[in-house]
């Protein structure tokens, strides 16, 4: 397992440089002076003298490409001229918000995909199981910015039920229990949009998964012992579904995250999503490759945190 | 409770797939001249509710949001098609040579496209957009750039079996090259996997396009759902035809491409019916 997960890390180095690479490239294909992209527009003279020191841009390009790489893989991703902050700590500070909204949406979208899936499954071709399927391709077919509009208008401005934008209430609630289910009621409609998408495919990889595993044996040994449906379901074919489910989270982090970003621009939710929405109004340069970057390395992780788990999940797979 | 059987129930959704995706088509092609209005014209009533003269109402420019929804469809079928199709042939070519001549060949197209998968397409796209200005063409190409990687993949290991085929061996024992071989009579074995990976794709690549130009980085000359779901935001709350329109349009676009696939992968892939959702 350790030597595994060297492996893997090393694995992940190419692709790292790969991708720091391609924003280089960009930089220099771009249209416009590269000191304006690296240092962001707005910088007086002296700034950008700097800044061309700094990067060696009067230097051959692929000594360049070493300075821009050394620099990168230190987490110095620049200045922000915008936000007059260094771009890691910009990004650093929205992170919070951020994992909060994508972590619970993927738990409840996960079990509640697993549920749907498996009642799915257990009265395939039914009208239920029809509905079901109807509405996760709907699901899948939806914008995530769209269905954050249309429950904004259902759930926040039409009925009032829930707050519409933002992450806490700006007139000051209790500390403690009162300040909790305030963040809760911020929660429901971002953690609704984001996880909708995901909700669908899970759904429907667990229904697909389960018919495949009801017919077989083990399944039908577990009847023969007297398991009632749901024991059956739930202790033996349920977990045989689990290595696809994880599969589909795990490659589609990236989906996620754009997902999430877009969600945060809807409801001003303080994470990345709104920093990358300013960041690309204001052309904030360094901002945007940084965050290119992070969205990057966190699919690298993602995916190797995907494989990790397949040795939790399934013993039969052996990581070498 | 009753069962339908399987077979009618997948008719039943192609039929509609099939509908929703040529009423897109049919749009994309003849909306612009549909549409009762030039949808670029402002000399309406802003923001007027669905009403006899303006069916889907107008905004707050006071422009005609029907003739906008009949005519944004060229812009996402656009995208849509072309970004499938440019990513088919080249997700096709790298996964046919790599699965088919393998070793070391096969090692570095694969190590490509490790790369190409990890990079978050959405990020790259902002970034792009940001660093050479919005534009459709633009656009097309580099959501191509990231796509074909899944179709590299899937072709790829459906050339692994095929190439083991006795009729590989005959074809080579008549004396044909191994690049006609791979390209008359390998490939097309795989062209079904490759038709409906593309039909998969269209989907996805809209809705890319249409987050793109939600964020306001999409091409502002040419009208487009998501160029109209961005100017809707603002107004969520005073005009709900704004945003509710548009995206329906766009959802209903995508479901017809999604079940299309889901059907064509039923004709030419029986053992593994069941497409994945998203490609």
């Amino acid at each position: 397992m350790t030597r595994y997960l060297i492996r893997r890390l090393l694995e992940a180095v190419p692709l790292l440089l790969g991708v720091i690479a391609l924003t280089f490239v960009l930089v220099h294909a771009a249209p416009g002076d590269p000191v304006r992209i690296l240092g962001g527009d707005g910088g007086d003279e002296a700034y950008y003298a700097t800044m061309r020191a700094k990067f060696g841009l009067d230097r051959p390009l692929p000594e360049q490409l070493v300075i821009y790489f050394g620099s990168a893989l230190h987490g110095d991703f620049g200045y922000s001229y915008v936000q007059r902050r260094p771009v890691f700590d910009v990004i650093a500070d929205r992170i919070p918000a951020t994992a909060l909204l994508m972590l619970t949406a993927l738990a409840v979208s996960t079990l509640l995909g697993l549920w749907l899936g498996a009642v799915a499954a257990r009265r395939a071709d039914t009208p239920p199981d029809h509905a079901i399927t109807i509405a996760t391709l709907v699901g899948a077919a939806m914008p995530a910015f769209w269905l954050g509009q249309v429950l904004v208008l259902v759930f926040a401005a039409g009925l009032g039920w829930l707050p519409v934008q933002g992450m806490t209430s700006a007139r000051g609630v209790a500390p403690g229990f009162d300040a909790a289910i305030d963040l809760v009621r911020h929660l429901v409609l971002p953690v609704a949009t984001l996880g909708f998408l995901q909700l669908a495919l899970i759904t429907r990889i667990t229904r697909n998964g389960l018919i495949d595993v009801l017919h077989e044996e083990y399944i039908r040994t577990a009847y023969a012992k007297g398991l009632t449906p749901a024991t059956v379901v739930r202790r033996h074919a349920l977990r045989n579904v689990l290595l696809p489910v994880v599969t589909i989270v795990g490659s589609h982090f990236g989906t996620l995250l754009t997902g999430a970003v877009l969600t945060e621009i809807i409801f001003a939710w303080p994470g990345l999503g709104r920093l990358l929405f300013d960041a690309t109004t204001s052309r904030d340069y360094p901002l945007l490759m940084a965050m290119f970057l992070v969205a990057s390395l966190s699919v690298i992780v993602a995916n190797l945190l995907t494989d990790i788990a397949y040795t939790a999940l399934d013993p039969r797979v052996r990581l070498t | 409770m009753r069962r339908t059987a399987p077979a009618q129930w997948r008719s039943f959704t192609a039929v509609v797939g099939l509908a929703l995706t040529l009423v897109a088509i049919g749009l994309a092609i003849f909306g612009g001249s549909l549409a009762p209005f030039d949808p670029f014209a402002t000399r309406f009533p802003a923001l007027q509710p669905p009403s006899a003269a303006h069916w889907l109402g107008t905004d707050d420019l006071g422009r005609d949001t029907f003739s906008g929804v009949l005519a944004g469809a060229r812009a996402s079928l656009l995208v849509g098609i072309a970004t499938a199709a440019v990513a088919g042939v080249l997700g096709t070519a790298v996964g046919a040579i790599a699965g088919y001549f393998g070793g070391l060949v096969d090692d570095a197209l694969m190590r490509l496209t490790e790369l190409v998968q990890i990079v978050p397409r959405f990020f790259l796209a902002i970034l792009v957009a940001a660093l050479f200005g919005p534009s459709l063409v633009f656009l097309t190409l580099l959501l191509a750039l990231t796509f074909w990687p899944t179709t590299a993949r899937l072709v790829r290991s459906q050339i692994l079996t095929l190439r083991q085929r006795e009729w590989v061996l005959a074809a080579r024992a008549v004396g044909l090259g191994e690049i006609r071989i791979l390209v008359r009579h390998v490939v097309p074995h795989a062209l079904g996997l490759i038709i409906v990976t593309a039909a998969l794709q269209i989907g996805a690549a809209i809705l890319v396009e249409a987050s793109l130009s939600f964020l306001g980085l999409g091409d502002r000359s040419v009208i487009s759902w998501g160029y109209m779901l961005n100017g809707a935001q603002p107004f969520l709350r005073v005009a709900w035809w704004l945003s509710v329109f548009p995206g329906l349009a766009l959802v209903l676009t995508v479901l017809g491409t999604n079940l299309l696939a889901d059907a064509l992968s039923a004709v030419w892939d029986p053992a593994r019916r069941r497409a994945v959702l998203v490609a």
